[in-house]
């Protein structure tokens, strides 16, 4: 690739290939990680950046595709086997156990033991002499949970630096940590990387990729879009290659069919906003209306959705339903005000696995119903019957649980669900992920048939293209602010990519973190 | 029919099976077992007596298939029961009559079943951890108000609700089935049903649609509390007194087991209040099985050990698909995660 | 300051409370003798107890204990009285059916990912049913060794002795105190407690740390059937009924966390004490009934279990503090986080 090498390099994965039922996670992956590199790994969710830490660390073993380590074929069985062949990995969510002591949490498996008891004396002083390297001075003696997140990783981190000497992986280990600590872990990674050690660092922080990785690899819905030097990439660029256009086409214009819908507010956010959540917004949207939502993961748009549907309550700023101040405490309140939502998560937040189609369709009318007022097994089926045939929700029949069916057919189950309600406004976050070409257009032509019906709409996206061929106006949203509202000849692709990648032309190598965050101490909370 | 729906009224009838099987070998053992007589206007035996005795349990058998149905578990519907027992027998006793001896013991329970369902839904402690303080205060609670003794009674009316009889069936068993159809009404004729299952299969989307999940749990627990006292009323107009160390003693397990055994699964979800019913009865069939083939009562706790390792290890995912252990539970813990 | 020793701090002020709350009361009960019976009395409660603490601090249940406790002393009446077994190859001999009874209920729970709580439940049924099974009847131990064990006292000032099942215990105690705070294995045990996956991530030996608590604990129900028979001199199939819910009680009272992951094996055996102290008091006054001690557990195990429930929700929000970008999935107003994992 750059030029013959003596040695192999220190990770090669060749033609990786996962696949989950329904999904294709992985589509013949290549990868490279040379010694003493930083290689960022970018991507959206369903990227497949974690399907790709989870094969290489033996929690999901590969379909297809093989690993090099310094040149000899690995097979990693799991996590454990994996740290043998001196793989380490730091996960998004700390995996330590804050139950245990910060000592115990470094040494867990390998505790110094003197005729079977573990030398805890010894034990807390190699502690402290590990953390020292990181700048860290806390008592190694308390649980790990009674610290800051951002001690806990970096804890983790010391951790899995300890026990692999060759490649570690950080998987979005800066989304918790403010500046200085951003700072002191770059100052570690440089550390490593002088020692030899390849790190993949995950992260979504595009300013941090360009300060601290050699490389950058993109992957895009389960597919590789390219390996770049870091240094000969541009910002912009690299905004392209994640959401998934060339500099060249982004000619592309908001709605042709766009009449922005006229007349008072269905509904208006005041100021609405959560400390340490959501910086407050204002947000107006008509009936007949499609407001899209776009920003890189971890911008804020779910939480604008959870805030807006009142699954996290607000602490600041009013909400107005056709003018009138509304309480949204509960999302058993947005239903009756007659809101929906479609979650990003469909597993978890959406459907209820073992209930069948029709109930899973009926489920938010009913619960609006109130449970004494039951739909009766004859409406529920006209009801279900309607909407497989409105929404082509492909199933042998409504009484087949919602957990068989495909993706694209579960999305169009829990928007069949909202529709039976009859809503005034909806929300739909992501509601095209994971779900095959089919479906997906389908949707769209939904989205857009529920805005000529009246409906006021907030759909979040990843997919530039596709949110602007529906939206009347777009708000875009970095580091948990809303940043910039875009209407008319506005709604395009070139326009969002630009308001996103706005910041880090002048902040520079900057590490972003919300400017009015407060710092997280590093000592004792 | 669809594949759901057969495979659910297969599992009523596997219940069904298995119970005529039970009393096809207590006839195998004891050729009278189906032989019924008429006396004084009520039918008399061996059948009939297990109905009779696998009464109470039924009872306690609605109510923890709703709870687990939510995917909780109620421990203190034994102790529920001695309550309940000993409120009846107390009030009896001091010469109260019986509409009034029944509102305040059933109000015992809902009672009960309310402390028990704000524990679960309010302050979110684990159900078992929750229902375990009234499974160990219950008892005492019990014996304070009977103030340790032995409460006995003379009240016909009030024993003729445990040893009396409706159209010559015994009243124990006419009542556990107009308790079967009440809860089938209260769950089957509302929505409540459905929304049980939805919040017992996942929580979060069934609030996130709008449920009310609190209210659901809420309201499981309470009606939990109610059966309860309901048998525990039962047992002490049958015995015309009221016993607070030993009524109901260990039934809270033999509850779960006919849950258990009628195919509802311990994790939460679809639940058959019919089937768990008839479960009731298998294990009070088997129990007098035992009885009738002259081997020791004392075999009874075996064999109860034995069918409930048998029909959990059936059910265990490990045992359907023989996978490692190590890997479903990686994917239970974060089910949204395995697709990134 | 380690804040997961509140609750344990709290169980010693109930303690030292609750008992000079009894000294003032009555006059003799700040003596030696009164602690030494104390002792002896919740000796095999507090054996079970230390094996318990143990299964609890995994995050698990074990309601087999008592029905345990009933089988080996039935066991060993039938052994020493019937068949004239050595009464020391007969301790033996139960110690390792027990132990062996454990393991099985821990390979199930693990290898099957049963619920701790049903498969224990079916144990405590299988055992009480073999106990029933092999009598019903309270078979009287007559061995001259039984009588020499119970004469082995350590005297101690005031008039009073110390009893060999006494010492029994707190040699128990002692080594549970180190297994679970001094070595790998207690280690193990409380990172199965915090969260499961982590500590497989991490390492864990998941399998034979499962297999091994449960094995203990019914190993030390097993000893403690043999305190028991020593201090009844009988076996009874109907020993120890419910004795597993008061030591899951003293070990909530003693500052463990029901859901795992937090404790400390003194704190459960102070929460056998209290118990303890409360049915002590009840004989003192002579006027208060039996009952009161189980209301009286109730309330102090809602107590427990309500300040526990409190310190938790505490630490998430200490926890969550710094919010994280990167999660987008807070917790939402009306849901719960995962299911719980024990029915």
């Amino acid at each position: 690739m750059d030029g013959p090498q003596e040695k192999p390099h220190l990770l090669e994965i060749r033609g990786l290939v996962k696949a989950f039922p329904g999904v294709l996670a992985l589509d013949g992956i290549n990868f490279t990680l040379r010694h003493g590199e930083v290689h960022a790994l970018l991507g959206e969710n369903g990227a497949g950046k974690s399907t790709l830490i989870k094969a290489l660390t033996g929690v999901h073993p590969p379909d297809a595709g093989t690993f090099l380590l310094d040149g000899v074929a690995i097979a990693p069985r799991d996590v454990a086997d994996a740290q043998r062949l001196q793989i380490g990995t730091v996960y998004q969510e700390v995996n330590l156990l804050p139950n245990l002591t910060v000592a115990q949490n470094l040494f867990l498996g390998r505790e110094p033991t003197r005729f079977g008891l573990v030398q805890g004396a010894q034990m807390r002083q190699l502690s402290r002499v590990l953390l020292a390297d990181y700048g860290l001075d806390i008592d190694v003696g308390l649980p790990l949970g009674q610290y800051s997140v951002a001690v806990q990783q970096v804890v983790a981190i010391a951790r899995a630096v300890d026990l692999s000497a060759k490649v570690l992986i950080l998987d979005e280990p800066t989304a918790s940590l403010d500046l200085q600590e951003v700072a002191m872990l770059f100052t570690v990674m440089r550390g490593l990387k002088a020692r030899g050690i390849g790190i993949i660092f995950v992260t979504h922080f595009l300013d941090q990729v360009f300060a601290i990785s050699d490389r950058i690899t993109v992957l895009r819905n389960g597919r590789l879009v390219g390996e770049r030097v870091t240094a000969t990439l541009s910002r912009r660029e690299l905004v392209g290659m994640m959401l998934g256009h060339d500099l060249a086409a982004q000619q592309k214009q908001g709605p042709a069919d766009a009449v922005a819908a006229k007349g008072p507010a269905l509904i208006s956010f005041r100021k609405v906003g959560k400390r340490r959540y959501l910086e407050p917004f204002d947000l107006e949207i008509r009936p007949g209306e499609v407001v899209g939502v776009a920003g890189l993961l971890g911008s804020g748009r779910t939480e604008t959705a959870k805030l807006a549907f009142g699954i996290t309550r607000a602490d600041a700023g009013t909400i107005l339903v056709e003018g009138k101040p509304v309480h949204l405490r509960s999302p058993r309140q947005a239903v009756r005000l007659g809101f929906g939502f479609c979650p990003e998560d469909r597993k978890v937040e959406g459907i209820v696995g073992a209930l069948s189609v029709r109930e899973n369709i009926i489920l938010a009318l009913q619960a609006r119903r109130g449970w004494l007022n039951r739909l009766s097994r004859r409406e529920q089926q006209a009801i279900a019957d309607r909407f497989i045939k409105l929404l082509d929700i492909r199933t042998p029949d409504a009484d087949r649980p919602i957990e068989v069916l495909s993706g694209g057919n579960q999305q169009k189950a829990i928007l069949a669900r909202w529709l039976a309600t009859e809503p005034r406004f909806l929300i739909l976050d992501e509601p095209t992920r994971g779900i095959d070409v089919g479906a997906h257009d389908e949707i769209i032509r939904l989205i857009k048939r529920l805005r000529s019906e009246g409906l006021a709409l907030l759909t979040i996206s990843s997919e530039l293209e596709e949110i602007v061929s529906y939206s009347d106006r777009i708000v875009v949203l970095r580091d948990r602010h809303h940043v910039g509202a875009l209407t008319g000849s506005d709604v395009s692709v070139e326009r969002i990519m630009s308001t996103i990648a706005a910041t880090g032309a002048d902040a520079g190598a900057r590490a972003p973190a919300a400017p009015d965050r407060p710092l997280a101490s590093l000592t004792l909370p | 029919m669809t594949m759901i729906r057969t495979l659910r009224s297969f599992h009523g009838a596997t219940q069904v099976a298995v119970l005529l099987a039970v009393l096809l070998a207590n006839w195998l053992v004891f050729p009278g077992f189906f032989a019924i007589r008429l006396q004084d206007g009520r039918l008399f035996g061996s059948l009939i007596d297990v109905l009779n005795r696998g009464s109470p349990v039924a009872l306690l058998t609605l109510g923890m298939t709703l709870v687990i149905a939510t995917g909780g578990i109620d421990l203190s519907v034994g102790a529920v029961m001695a309550i309940a027992g000993a409120v009846a027998a107390t009030l009896t006793r001091d010469g109260q009559g019986l509409p009034v001896v029944l509102a305040v013991s059933l109000a015992a329970g809902l009672a009960c079943g309310l402390w028990n369902g704000l524990l679960v839904a309010v302050l979110r402690i684990q159900p078992i951890v929750a229902t375990l303080i009234l499974m160990v205060a219950g008892r005492g609670i019990a014996q304070l108000i009977t103030e340790g003794q032995i409460v006995t009674f003379v009240n016909p009316q009030l024993s003729a609700l445990g040893s009396g009889e409706f159209l010559t069936v015994p009243m124990p068993v006419v009542i556990a089935l107009g308790m079967l159809v009440l809860s089938l009404l209260l769950t089957r004729a509302t929505a409540l049903g459905m929304l049980i299952e939805s919040v017992g299969i996942n929580r979060v989307a069934s609030a996130f649609a709008g449920i009310n999940t609190g209210a659901v749990i809420v309201a499981v627990y309470v009606w939990c509390g109610l059966c309860s006292a309901v048998a525990g009323v039962i047992v002490a107009a049958d015995i015309r007194g009221a016993d607070a160390n030993n009524a109901g003693l260990w039934l809270e397990m033999d509850a779960i087991l006919a849950v258990v055994v009628g195919g509802t699964s311990l994790l939460g979800g679809r639940f058959g209040l019919a089937p768990a019913i008839v479960g009731a009865f298998i294990i009070q069939g088997m129990n007098t099985g035992i009885l009738l083939s002259g081997f020791k009562p004392e075999f009874n706790l075996i064999v109860k050990a034995t069918v409930i390792m048998i029909v959990l290890l059936v059910q265990s995912p490990a045992w359907r698909t023989f996978s490692l252990p190590s890997l479903p539970s990686l994917q239970r813990k974060h089910p949204g995660r395995t697709v990134p | 300051m380690n804040q997961r020793f509140l609750p344990l701090i709290a169980t010693i002020i109930v303690f030292v409370v609750g008992y000079l709350f009894c000294a003032l009361q009555f006059n003799h009960f700040a003596t030696l003798r009164v602690v030494m019976n104390l002792l002896t009395d919740n000796a095999f409660i507090g054996i079970i107890a230390v094996g318990m603490t143990f299964v609890i601090l995994s995050g698990g249940i074990d309601l087999s204990v008592g029905s345990i406790i009933a089988f080996t002393t039935v066991v060993l009446a039938v052994l020493i009285g019937s068949w004239h077994v050595n009464p020391w190859v007969a301790f033996a001999m139960v110690l390792v059916l027990g132990g062996a009874f454990g393991a099985g209920m821990g390979a199930i729970i693990h290898f099957f990912q049963l619920p701790p709580f049903i498969v224990t439940l079916s144990g405590m049924f299988l055992v009480r049913g073999l106990a029933f099974v092999i009598s019903t009847e309270s078979i009287p131990i007559n061995h001259p060794l039984f009588a020499q064990l119970n004469d082995i006292v350590v005297v101690v000032p005031g008039g009073s002795h110390l009893t060999l099942i006494a010492m029994v215990m707190l040699v128990v105690l002692g080594i549970g105190t180190v297994l679970a705070h001094l070595t790998r294995f207690g280690t193990n045990v409380f990172a199965l407690g915090g969260n499961r996956v982590s500590a497989q991530l991490m390492g864990v030996p998941i399998a034979r740390t499962t297999i091994s608590i449960y094995a203990l604990s019914s190993l030390l129900a097993a000893l403690s059937g043999i305190v028991f028979s020593l201090y009844t001199a009988a076996g009874y199939a109907l020993a120890g009924t419910g004795v597993e819910l008061d030591t899951i009680a003293a070990v909530v009272i003693g500052g463990t966390l029901l859901s795992g992951g937090a404790g400390h094996m003194l704190g459960s055996f102070l929460g056998v004490m209290i118990e303890g102290l409360i049915q002590t008091y009840i004989s003192f006054d002579g006027t208060l009934s039996s009952w009161w001690t189980k209301i009286a557990i109730g309330v102090l195990l809602f107590m427990f279990i309500g300040l526990q429930r409190l310190l938790t929700v505490v630490w998430a929000a200490k926890a969550s503090a710094p919010s994280r970008p990167a999660s987008g999935k807070a917790a939402p107003a009306d849901a719960a986080g995962p299911r719980p994992q024990r029915a």
